[in-house]
C-alpha cells in the first residue's frame, strides 16, 4: 500500500545522523506562532542552528494531548490568522531554500478532516512535507488518514507510550514508518520529565520489535537532557521548552520583541550541543 | 460531506464493534488512552452480562435516586395549549434534581468493579459535576471536577454544592474556559493518571464505549415511560420530545422507543438564533467533525477550529452532540429542531404558572417546542416530554434575563 520510497529525506537524515555517530535533534514549532512572518523566519533558521528534523504543529482550538505551553502557542497562532492552508504554504516556502531538512506535521485530525483527507495528503506531499503525526488517530482509525498518507508517499509516525503493551505494540508498529516517537511519560506535553533509566529500558525493548529509528519526546527541556536521551535513542524531541522561549520573548501586550528570533535560535543551538556523543 | 446512512433493520442495534453509528462515533484518542478505553469497554461488556451489576444499579436507582420517577399528566398545560395531551417524565424529581445521576451511578459502579481509586469529571452547568460528586461521596472515592472558569462564575451555587460533597473543583482557564475546555482538561488529567483514575463522562459523547454506555444507563428513563404510559393510557405515546446539549436525557428517553411507530423530536438550543452565530445547535448549524474522541456534528469554522456554543442554558452550551444523535439525524429517524433563548424563557414561565413546576432551562427548551406543536395536534394525541431537570439552579439566570434584580 505504501507509496513511500526506500530512501526519503527522513531516512537519509537518520542515516546521516548515525554515520556522524551522534544523536539527532527534533525541534517543534507551532506554525504561525506568534505571527506568520516570525514563524517563517524561525523555521528557515532552524536547520543551521542544529535542528535535524522539524516538527511543525498545525494549530488547533482544542489540543487535548498538549500542556499549557503548546496550547498557548496554538492560541497565539490562531489569533494571528493561522490556517492549515497557511501551514502548507509555509512548508512550500521553506522548501525553496532547504531541500534536505525533513518536516513532519503534527496535530489533530479535525482541521485535516475539514480540509479533506485525500486532498490534504496530496497537498502536503507536493508542498514538501515528509511525514505526519496525528495525535488523535490510533491504529483503530487507520482508514481515516494513515492509509491515504502512506499511499501518497508520506511517512506515518506513531506515538508509542508507556501504556502501550506488547500486544498493542504489534498493531501500533504495523503502519508506522520513518521513525517511532516514544512518549516518555504518561501525560501531556511540557509537564514532567521521565527518569532516563526507565526510558532507556523501554527503548531497549522497542529495539527488539522494530528496526525503525527511535525518537524520544515529552519533558525534554535542555541540552543535558538531549544528551542523556541520545545515549540510547536516535533523536530527542524538544517542543514545549522551545515554544516557551517564544512566549518569554513576548512583551506585556503579547507582541514579539526584537530579540525573539535570536533568542529562540540561540536556545536551539544550545540544545544541539547535546547531540554530540562523547 | 459524505454520510453513509443506509436505513438499518433496527435503530437500536448500534454501535458496531468499532464503536460507530454509521459514520459517527469511533475512538479518536491519543495512544496513551487507547489501552484504557479498551479496558473500560471490556469491563462494561462484562458488567452487562453480570446480573449483580444490574441489581446493584437497580437497588441504588430505587433507594438512593428515587426511581422510578413519575410520569405525570400535565392537565393544566394541556388545557392551556388546547391540543395534544402532554405528559412530563419527572426526572427532575431525582436526587440531585436532574437525570444526570442515572449515569454517574452506573459509571461509578463500573469504576468500582475495575478497582479504580480516583474519579474525574467535566461539568458545564454543574449538574453532572454535582451528580458525580454525590456518588463519589456515597462510595467514598476522591473526586476532581473540571469546570470552565466562565461557568464557575455563572453557576456559583453548584460549585459550592460540589465542594460540600467533598469534590475538588478545578477552574479551567484554557481555550474559552467553558464546557469543551473542561472536557479537554479532564482528558489531559486522564492521560496523566491512567493507572488509578476513571473518567465519568457526563453525556452520550466521547470515545466508544462512552456514548453507548451513557445511553444504556439513561435508558432507564424510556423503559419506565413504556410501562407507565401503558398503565395510564393503555397505549404508547405518539410523540416524544426532549432537549439536547450532548443529548443524554434525550437518548435515554428515545432509545427504548426507536423501533416503535411514533414521532421523536430532539430540541437543540438556538441561543440568539441559528443565523446569529450565537447558538448551540450542532445539528441545525454544524458540520461533521472529530472532537473529544468521536466523530459527530460540531460547531466549527471552515478550517476545522471549534466555535464556542451559546445558550442561556449552560447545560446545552456544548459545540457538539452525541454521535448516535448525528446518526439518527442523518438516517431521518429523529426530527431535530431548535428553540431560542427567548422561546425557552417564555416556556419556563408558562410551566411555572400553569403547572407549579419550575423547570430547568434545559427542558424549558423541550417545553417551548411542545408549546409550538401541541395546539396544532388533535386532543387524542399523546406527547411525552422529558422534564430532565429542575430550575432552582437557574433562577438567577432567569431573573437577570427578565431584568429583575434579586
Amino acid at each position: 500500500m505504501s507509496g513511500i520510497g526506500v530512501e526519503t529525506r527522513l531516512t537519509r537524515k537518520f542515516a546521516q545522523i548515525a554515520s556522524d555517530s551522534r544523536g539527532g535533534l527534533i525541534t517543534f514549532l507551532t506554525a504561525g506562532d506568534p505571527t506568520p512572518s516570525i514563524s517563517r523566519d524561525l523555521l528557515s533558521r532552524l536547520p543551521a542552528a542544529g535542528a535535524d528534523i522539524i516538527e511543525l504543529g498545525m494549530p488547533f482550538s482544542d489540543p487535548m494531548a498538549d500542556g499549557p505551553a503548546i496550547q498557548a502557542a496554538s492560541q497565539r497562532a490562531l489569533k494571528s490568522g493561522a490556517t492549515l492552508k497557511g501551514t502548507l504554504r509555509m512548508v512550500r516556502d521553506f522548501r525553496q531554500e532547504d531541500s534536505q531538512t525533513p518536516i513532519i506535521l503534527m496535530g489533530y485530525f479535525n482541521p485535516i478532516y475539514q480540509y479533506g483527507s485525500q486532498k490534504f495528503v496530496n497537498d502536503a506531499y507536493s508542498s514538501g512535507v515528509d511525514g505526519l503525526i496525528i495525535v488523535d488517530l490510533p491504529p483503530e482509525e487507520d482508514e481515516e488518514l494513515c492509509h491515504p498518507a502512506l499511499t501518497a508517499g508520506l511517512h506515518w509516525i506513531r506515538l508509542v507510550t508507556p501504556t502501550t503493551d506488547h500486544k498493542r505494540l504489534i498493531s501500533v508498529l504495523q503502519n508506522t514508518s520513518g521513525f517511532v516517537y516514544y512518549v516518555s511519560i504518561t501525560g501531556i506535553t511540557g509537564t514532567r520529565s521521565a527518569d532516563p533509566e526507565t526510558v532507556k529500558k523501554a527503548i531497549t525493548q522497542l529495539r527488539e520489535m522494530t528496526d525503525l529509528p527511535l525518537a524520544v519526546g515529552f519533558g525534554i527541556k535542555s541540552s543535558e537532557q538531549v544528551y542523556t536521551i541520545n545515549e540510547f535513542a536516535d533523536a530527542a524531541v524538544v517542543g514545549s521548552a522551545l515554544v516557551d522561549t517564544i512566549r518569554a520573548n513576548l512583551d506585556d501586550s503579547g507582541q514579539p520583541t526584537a530579540e525573539l528570533c535570536d533568542n529562540v535560535i540561540e536556545f536551539v543551538q544550545d540544545l544541539a550541543s547535546g547531540t554530540v556523543r562523547t | 460531506m459524505p454520510t453513509n446512512s443506509a436505513k438499518p433493520e433496527s435503530y437500536r442495534s448500534g454501535p458496531d464493534e468499532t464503536g460507530h453509528f454509521g459514520m459517527f462515533g469511533g475512538r479518536f484518542v491519543a495512544e496513551t488512552l487507547m489501552p484504557l478505553i479498551l479496558e473500560v469497554e471490556e469491563a462494561y461488556n462484562q458488567a452487562q452480562i453480570d446480573p449483580s451489576f444490574q441489581s446493584d444499579f437497580d437497588f441504588f436507582a430505587e433507594h438512593y435516586i428515587g426511581r422510578p420517577s413519575p410520569l405525570y399528566f400535565a392537565e393544566s398545560l394541556t388545557q392551556e395549549l388546547g391540543g395534544a395531551r402532554i405528559y412530563f417524565k419527572r426526572d427532575e424529581l431525582n436526587h440531585t434534581g436532574a437525570h444526570k445521576i442515572n449515569n454517574t451511578l452506573g459509571q461509578i459502579l463500573l469504576a468500582r468493579r475495575m478497582g479504580k481509586k480516583r474519579i474525574i469529571a467535566e461539568t458545564g452547568a454543574g449538574q453532572h459535576g454535582v451528580a458525580t460528586a454525590t456518588v463519589c461521596a456515597l462510595f467514598d472515592l476522591p473526586c476532581v471536577v473540571y469546570m470552565g472558569s466562565t461557568d464557575i462564575e455563572r453557576q456559583a451555587p453548584n460549585v459550592f454544592r460540589m465542594k460540600l460533597l467533598g469534590a475538588e473543583v478545578i477552574p479551567v482557564e484554557s481555550g474559552t474556559a467553558t464546557l469543551k475546555d473542561a472536557m479537554n482538561e479532564a482528558l489531559r488529567d486522564w492521560v496523566a493518571n491512567v493507572e488509578d483514575t476513571f473518567y465519568i463522562i457526563g453525556t452520550v459523547a466521547g470515545p466508544h464505549p462512552y456514548p453507548a454506555m451513557v445511553r444504556d444507563f439513561q435508558s432507564v428513563i424510556g423503559r419506565e415511560v413504556k410501562e407507565q404510559i401503558l398503565k395510564a393510557e393503555n397505549r404508547f405515546p405518539d410523540v416524544l420530545v426532549a432537549c439536547i446539549g450532548g443529548g443524554s436525557n434525550a437518548m435515554g428517553l428515545f432509545h427504548p422507543f426507536l423501533d416503535d411507530n411514533l414521532r421523536i423530536i430532539g430540541v437543540e438550543a438556538a441561543g440568539l438564533g441559528v443565523d446569529s452565530g450565537k447558538h448551540a445547535a450542532s445539528l441545525t448549524g454544524g458540520m461533521p467533525g472529530v472532537l473529544h474522541g468521536n466523530r459527530t456534528y460540531l460547531l466549527q469554522d471552515s478550517d476545522g477550529q471549534i466555535i464556542d456554543a451559546h445558550s442561556i442554558s449552560a447545560g446545552l452550551d456544548y459545540p457538539g452532540i452525541g454521535p448516535e444523535h448525528s446518526w439518527l439525524n442523518d438516517v431521518g429517524r429523529v426530527e431535530y429542531v431548535s428553540v431560542t433563548d427567548s422561546e425557552a424563557l417564555d416556556a419556563f414561565q408558562l410551566c411555572c404558572r400553569t403547572e407549579g413546576i419550575i423547570p430547568a432551562l434545559e427542558p424549558a427548551h423541550a417545553l417551548a417546542h411542545v408549546a409550538k406543536i401541541a395546539p396544532t395536534l388533535d386532543k387524542d394525541i399523546l406527547i411525552v416530554m422529558n422534564m430532565c431537570g429542575r430550575g432552582d439552579k437557574d433562577v438567577f439566570t432567569v431573573a437577570r434575563a427578565l431584568g429583575v434584580e434579586l
